[in-house]
Order: C-alpha cells, then structure tokens, then sequence
C-alpha cells in the first residue's frame, strides 16, 4: 500500500502541471526554457510555487561565513560539499527554493493539448501495423487465486444470497460460495501502430535571419513533440533550401546559412524524392512542413511547386503545413500563391503566418488544431 | 503503513551499549526508541518534519520530491532522525555503515537529553505522535465535508502566516497547562455525559466544544456587523506577534477555519524551540557523539571513517556558518574555559597575553558548566553570552555582505563586534522579520495593520505582496503593512486587488 504522502505527492505533481499550463505561452514564446533531458524527459523551470511569507529580502541581509579570506574576497563560489547528517528538524527550513521540474514527454503533450485544446489525430489510411497485447480488463468465473476479485467475489455473494433470501440483515455476513467467485480475465486487444513522419523544409536563403530561425526552431520542437505524443513511431527529415535542396541533420538544419537565390519548388521535389523512396503512403502518416518568409525567385518556380503539390505531395501528406515568418525583406508573396489556389485552409494544407515569437503558439494550433 | 520497523540483534545490542555510556557521562534522557528504515521512508518522514503522519498538503509531496530528487542526483543524503516526543523516537538508514550507526546513535542521545532538559521544550507536547496523526484526521474530515481544494487553499493560506509567532506563548505555562487540564476534564464530562468513550473523535470534538463558545460571540458580531460596517471595535490593548491567535479571535471566518488556524499554529508552536535552539541542539549533539565515539564506542579500525564522517559534518561554509561546527566549538570552547577559570573580572582585566593563555586556576567545572548552559540557554543567549573575539578568529569567522558595484556577496568584516551583531540579529526571531498585529481597525474601516519591527533589514516587497494577499483571503477587509523601505517608512496597502505603497 502506497503512503499517503504519495497523494500529497501527485497533488503537487497536478499544481505543478497547472502552473505550466498558465505559463505555457511563456515558455513557447521565450524558446529554449523548457530542456529535453533525454529522449522522454523534461525539465521545466517553475515560477514560484512555495508558500510565500514575510521574509528579509536577500541582497540588503548579507551573511555569516566561515573561511579563510579578506575583506572584499567573494565568498560565492562552490557550494558546500558535504551533505549534513543529522538534521533534528528536515522540512522546517526556509531556504529559497528555485524549482525545476520534470515532465515525461506525454504529460508535456497534455498540458500542450489541453490548452490549444487540440484533437487527438486520427491517423489516417489503413492502420498497417498491429500489436496483440493482453490486458486484465474483464472478469471471469475461473482463474487461479492470486487474480481473484475480491469486491466482484463478494458483490456476487451478496446478490445470491438475497435472491435466495438467505441474507440475514441482523447477521449481514456474507459467504461465498465456489460458484460466486470472480477473477479478473485478460482481453487480448489489438493495438494499431502507427508510424509518421514529419518532413521539416526550411529556406536558408539570405532573407531568413537567426530570429526567424530560432522561432522554426522553437515551432518545430512543439510540433514534434504533440506527434510524438500521438504515434508510437517517429522519424523527423530535415531539408534546407535556397537554390538547391539537400537533406540534413537536425543540426544544420537550424544552423546553415545561405546567400543566393530561392526556389522552393527544388524542396518540394527533395521531399517528394524522400517520400517515394522511405515512406509509402499505405504504412506511413506524412506531415510535410515547410517554412520561409515567402519569396520565391519567379513565378514560374511557384507554378511548379503548386504542381508538386497538387500531383504528388498533398495527395500523400495528412497535412500539409506552410508556415511563414514575417521577415523584414521577405515578400510573403507565396503565402499569397498558395491562398490564392488552395485557400487559408483546406483538407490537406493548412497555412499559418508567424509574427514573432509569441505567435508560435497560435501558429501550432492552426497546424494541428484540425485533427489530422 | 508502517515503513520502519523497530531494530534488533547487533543494532539492538549496540544501542545499549551506546546508551549505557551515555548514562556515564550523565546524560539524562527520555527513552530512546531506534527504527531502520529504507532512504524512501527516511524522505517521507523528513518531508513531514520527523513525523509519520500528517494532514494531507502538497507541500509534504513538495518536499518529498525535492528530497528524493536530491537524493537520486546524489546532492544530499539524511542520515538520520530525531523527534521530540517521549519516548524519543529516531529513525536509522538501513543502509548505513556500521561506524554510521554508531555517530548516529551516540548524536541522538544528545539530543534527546537536549529535548529533555532545554528550557525553551519545557512545554512542547511530548505526545505530538498523536496529536499530529489527529491533526491528519480531523483535516481529512474537513475535507470531505467542504471540498479539498477549499481546505487545501485555505491551509496554503495559513501556512504563509505560519512563522508569525510569538516565543512569549512558549512560556504561558501555568494558564497553557491548566487549559490543557481543563480539556481533558471537559472532555470527560463530555464523554460521560454521551454514556460511551469517543476515544478518537476526542480532539475534533474538544475542538468544536472550544470554539462554540466563539462562534456565539461571533454571531453578535456579525448583527453589529451588518448594521453598520465603520463600527468602532474594541482597539487591541497591546500589540500581538501571535498573529495566528488573533485571527483565530477576531478574523471572519467559519468554524472549520478558525480550527485549523488552531491546529497549524500548533503544530508552528511545536517546531519553534527546535527553530530557536539550531546552534545549540547541534553543538550539543555533536559534543556528545564526539565524545562518545572517540573515548568508548570507537574500534581501532574504525577511527579514518569516524574522522572523515565526523569532518563531513562539521565542515565550514563561506556562505553559512555551520550550526554543528559553531555549536560544537563553542561547547568544548565553554568546558576549556570553566575547567580552568578563563572568566569573570580578573581574567577579563588581564593584560598580559602570555598569561592570560597560560591561565588555570584549576577550577574544574567545565562538564557542570555545559550542562547548565544546555538547560538554560537558546541560540541568541549563547552566542550573546559565550562568543569571545579568540573564538571568533580561532574559528575564522567573518560576516559579508553585497556589493553592488562588483555584483557579489563579499567578505565585509571579521571584527569581533560586527560578528556578534550579526550573527544575533540573525538568530533575532529564528531568523524571521518580526512582525506585530498593531490594529484590527485601522482608519476605523476594520482594516488589518500590521507592523514590521524594522532592525536595518528590508523586507522581501515580493514575498511581502504575496503574504499580504493571503492575509486578506483570511480577513476579507484591506490588510495593511508598515514597514521601512529604503530608509522610508511606509505602509504597504493591499485592498483585494492592488498592492500599493503610501508614503
């Protein structure tokens, strides 16, 4: 049996959970505050959440120490070492305590979701990949004694014995009998798996500076972490572009820069080429990003892209997501092709315009509030 | 729920032999109850301040994270536990050497004796056991009946108002005791009178039974109350610092409220002679695990973990004085200084340094004197009373503080004088600002003035917002706070909804 202090535990773990949620734009506009700590963990820094009391403020007090040392020597530096045993009274102290707090990669998405309120994606075409799993979900009448049900055991009991009306109110003890035993029985269910892949493109042409990066950058760690949250498998492509396309690491990605020219449509192909080569379409769900502050080198380049598009790209891709940072030299004139032939949103492209930073997290919710 | 269990063979047998030294060195102590446990217990028990049970709060689970997290980063690590109640309960690592248990043991007898025989816990509850696990019951009930999150809120409350106490109550003796007569008598009646023992229900309705006399009053209040809002109330003859006991009397709030107002500031009343005698508790724990360990308990093999232990212990900060380190040396600094006569007038008028450290009068009363002093004393008059300018530079003590020009905290001075300022106005209060309930009818509007009894340190004007907030959700009138502000007076204002200073 768990200690109570476990449910004081989990209470604090849901205060927490909701701080994050009221500073969840915060953390999204101000980027790199919330830090991956491996694969599934994060750690979140967390405004106050002690009781506040009247206390002395810190930088009039000063102190007491012990040490070698001058007047005006520093006294910060390391910490004390040791650990101090013996403590008569652990838990009364007083000391500031900067929180840092930890999130698994789901209970992020939640708080994520819950507040852009998204749908859980519902993944599309056939569901290739299936797991049997068993699960203790279902009662049974036979099974061995470390699996009885003792509640079901006895609710049984109960109902025989006041239909057979030898419950007695006076004497209210119930007796199972063989046939009133319960055990708990295992479902075997089928879970589907579902792989996706999100496909990142990015204009690294002169236009797009390290303000507009760092929010693709920040945009993209969201994203990555609600699909995450909603299929079992994975895998992320990176693709940089100015007048040619190449895939990269997640690395480079964000940290190339280019001068020269734009043609979008040669990321278009890139992504198609990855597509038809890695991903096919009945096994994967595809989540093509593309990200730019909208020029393009001619209008005959735009022309291929929307055919790029039309013929091979939309038809594949769950959504397909064009997001455009407001740079100062950029055009946007893109954002106005693919409107113009597609509108702002439709079944399978949707289209977002990124001020700033703090439009990230209304951007997110454009790309994923549909479901898909 | 039972996750320590009580020790047996070897541990068992090397606490009688620990205690039996302790007797020897004339330790008087309450008996001493030892139980193992693994590091996840000694957590949970150390985020409930010692105790097995508590009332449910997230701040226990607060803690609880922070000392498991510290624990599996290896940052910090408890060895042990002691609580004052009789008997002595203290808890050991499981997992501990035995050259650990030893130190541990023989510092637990230490304070035992400290929690027997320290003025300052004269009055605590030695069975705090129960009245805590009671505590836990009755605020459970409460919160089944108003909601979790409405009891929940309201402790959160309270609890920002916690360390607003008054040592003073400490020392009501003879009406604390004869009140507490008068309970048990009352309930007895109470019980009789029902024809059957209520045995566990007991505190909840000694409580209700204590407070219905309040809420009669109060009901007159509230008729005046409604007829006209600026009524002169009765002013308050003298100012108060036991802020809790004065909202228990004259703030608005419900029954339940009112009583557990009652049970955290009892629970506050409990831990503050701990809080009050830090230096000393440790000083004289280490004294006697010290003593203990290096003149009986100590094996041959033994000594290079003992002293490398015994160092981590007692090892000096820059940023913090060591209360085991300052508390031991002083200790052993009083036993030198009585065993040879080191005080008193003519000692003190001797100018000639080779003398004066040469000086013995052979007076031999080293081990009385520290004995006496334990009884007697708390932090701020053994410092007062003890600190010398040769301890000071012996121990190599400075005081620092910030320099806004560099953006450091610096080493300010190791002037004997400065210390001693310092190191007491830290100790002033348990290291809290003191503050006094000044007027429950401020401006005539029923307002709430507090006053910050200001000696050269500012208040945290943050911390000091957020408190005063909660002070407000507890007496829903505007609440006040005079105070000193780089170098000005003035009255922070907080009315519902703005925060706001008048000059």
């Amino acid at each position: 049996m768990d200690h109570p202090i476990k449910r004081d535990h989990a209470r604090f773990r849901k205060i927490v959970k909701g701080k994050i949620r009221d500073n969840l734009r915060k953390y999204v506009s101000q980027g790199n505050q919330i830090i991956p700590k491996g694969t599934d963990q994060f750690t979140v820094p967390m405004p106050s959440i002690d009781i506040p009391r009247f206390r002395f403020g810190d930088k009039s007090q000063g102190g007491m120490g012990q040490g070698q040392g001058e007047a005006g020597d520093p006294v910060d530096g390391q910490q004390d070492p040791n650990g101090q045993p013996g403590q008569g009274e652990a838990g009364e102290g007083e000391g500031n305590k900067e929180l840092e707090v930890e999130l698994s990669l789901d209970e992020l998405a939640r708080i994520l979701g819950e507040e852009l309120e998204l749908p859980n994606i519902e993944p599309k075409g056939k569901k290739s990949l299936q797991s049997v799993v068993d699960r203790y979900t279902n009662i049974g009448t036979t099974g061995p004694d470390s699996l009885r049900h003792l509640r079901r055991t006895y609710k049984q009991a109960l109902k025989r014995q006041i239909a057979t009306d030898s419950y007695d109110p006076e004497n209210p003890a119930v007796i199972p009998i063989r046939r009133d035993f319960r055990y708990r029985a295992s479902d075997t269910k089928v879970e589907m798996q579902n792989a996706a892949v999100v496909i990142y493109m990015m204009d690294v042409s002169g236009s797009m500076g390290d303000e507009q990066k760092e929010i693709v950058r920040t945009e993209s760690f969201w994203i990555n972490l609600w699909l995450k949250s909603q299929y079992k498998d994975i895998e992320i492509r990176y693709i940089i572009h100015d007048a040619t396309a190449k895939e990269v690491d997640e690395n480079t990605f964000f940290r190339t820069r280019e001068s020269g020219g734009t043609l979008i449509s040669s990321a278009y192909n890139l992504c198609k080429e990855i597509i038809e080569k890695d991903y096919n379409p009945n096994e994967w769900n595809i989540y093509p990003f593309h990200f730019s502050d909208g020029d393009n080198w001619s209008a005959d380049d735009t022309k291929l892209c929307l055919e790029l598009l039309d013929k091979v790209i939309l038809p594949v891709s769950n959504n397909f997501c064009y997001g455009q940072v407001e740079s100062r030299y950029g055009s946007g004139q893109f954002y106005k092709d693919l409107a113009a032939k597609y509108g702002t949103t439709s079944d399978k492209l949707t289209l977002s315009k990124i001020k700033n930073k703090e439009g990230i997290l209304d951007s997110i919710k454009e790309f994923l509030g549909k479901g898909k | 729920m039972n996750r320590s269990k009580p020790i047996t063979g070897e541990l068992l047998a090397l606490k009688n032999e620990i205690e039996g030294y302790a007797i020897e060195y004339g330790l008087d102590f309450f008996p001493q109850v030892f139980e193992v446990c693994d590091y996840d217990t000694i957590n949970i028990l150390a985020a409930q301040g010692g105790f097995p049970s508590r009332y449910p709060h997230w701040k226990f689970g607060m803690d609880y994270d922070q000392l498991s997290k510290g624990y599996a980063y290896g940052l910090q690590k408890i060895y042990e536990m002691v609580i004052n109640t009789d008997p002595c309960y203290a808890y050991l690592l499981q997992a501990n050497n035995w050259v650990d248990q030893k130190i541990v043991m023989a510092h637990v007898y230490g304070h035992n004796d400290f929690f027997k025989n320290n003025a300052w816990f004269s009055n605590t509850n030695r069975k705090m056991m129960d009245v805590m696990a009671n505590h836990g019951t009755k605020i459970r009930r409460y919160m089944e009946r108003y909601g979790q999150d409405a009891v929940e809120s309201f402790i959160d409350k309270v609890l920002s108002l916690e360390n607003l106490l008054d040592i003073n109550e400490l020392f009501e003796t003879t009406s604390l005791k004869r009140r507490r007569e008068e309970q048990v008598v009352q309930q007895r009646a109470e019980n009789e009178d029902d024809g059957y023992l209520i045995d566990d229900r007991s505190q909840a309705l000694k409580s209700f039974m204590r407070t219905k006399a309040r809420l009669n009053k109060k009901e007159e209040a509230k008729r005046e109350d409604d007829e006209d809002m600026v009524v002169a109330e009765k002013p308050l003859t003298h100012k108060t610092k036991d802020v809790l006991g004065y909202l228990i009397q004259h703030a608005p709030i419900e029954e339940w409220q009112a009583d557990i107002i009652g049970i955290l500031r009892e629970e506050a009343y409990y831990f503050l002679p701990q809080r009050m005698t830090k230096i000393m508790n440790e000083g004289w724990a280490s004294y006697w695990h010290s003593t203990i360990m290096t003149q009986k308990a100590l094996d041959a093999s033994e000594i290079v973990d003992f002293a490398d232990k015994h160092a981590g212990v007692m090892a000096m900060s820059r940023q913090n004085i060591n209360p085991y380190k300052v508390g031991i040396e002083l200790m052993r600094d009083i036993e030198y200084r009585w065993n040879r006569g080191m005080f008193g007038k003519e000692y003190n008028e001797c100018s000639n340094m080779a003398e004066k450290l040469r000086w013995d009068t052979k007076l031999g009363k080293g081990k009385e004197k520290i004995f006496e002093v334990r009884k007697s004393h708390n932090d701020i008059s053994f410092i007062d009373e003890f600190l010398t300018p040769d301890f000071c530079e012996r121990q190599q003590l400075f005081t620092y503080k910030y320099n806004p020009r560099t953006g450091r905290f610096e080493i300010d001075s190791k002037d004997f004088q400065a210390i001693k300022q310092k190191l007491l106005s830290q100790l002033t209060n348990f290291g809290q600002p003191i503050i006094e309930v000044e007027d429950g009818n401020y401006m005539n509007r029923k307002e709430l003035l507090l006053s910050h009894v200001h000696y050269g340190v500012d208040l945290d004007v943050g911390f000091a917002n957020e408190t005063l907030r909660n002070l407000y959700a507890i007496w829903r009138r505007p609440v006040n706070l005079k105070t000193k502000y780089e170098d000005k007076d003035v009255i922070f204002h907080f009315d519902g909804k703005e925060f706001k200073p008048q000059h």
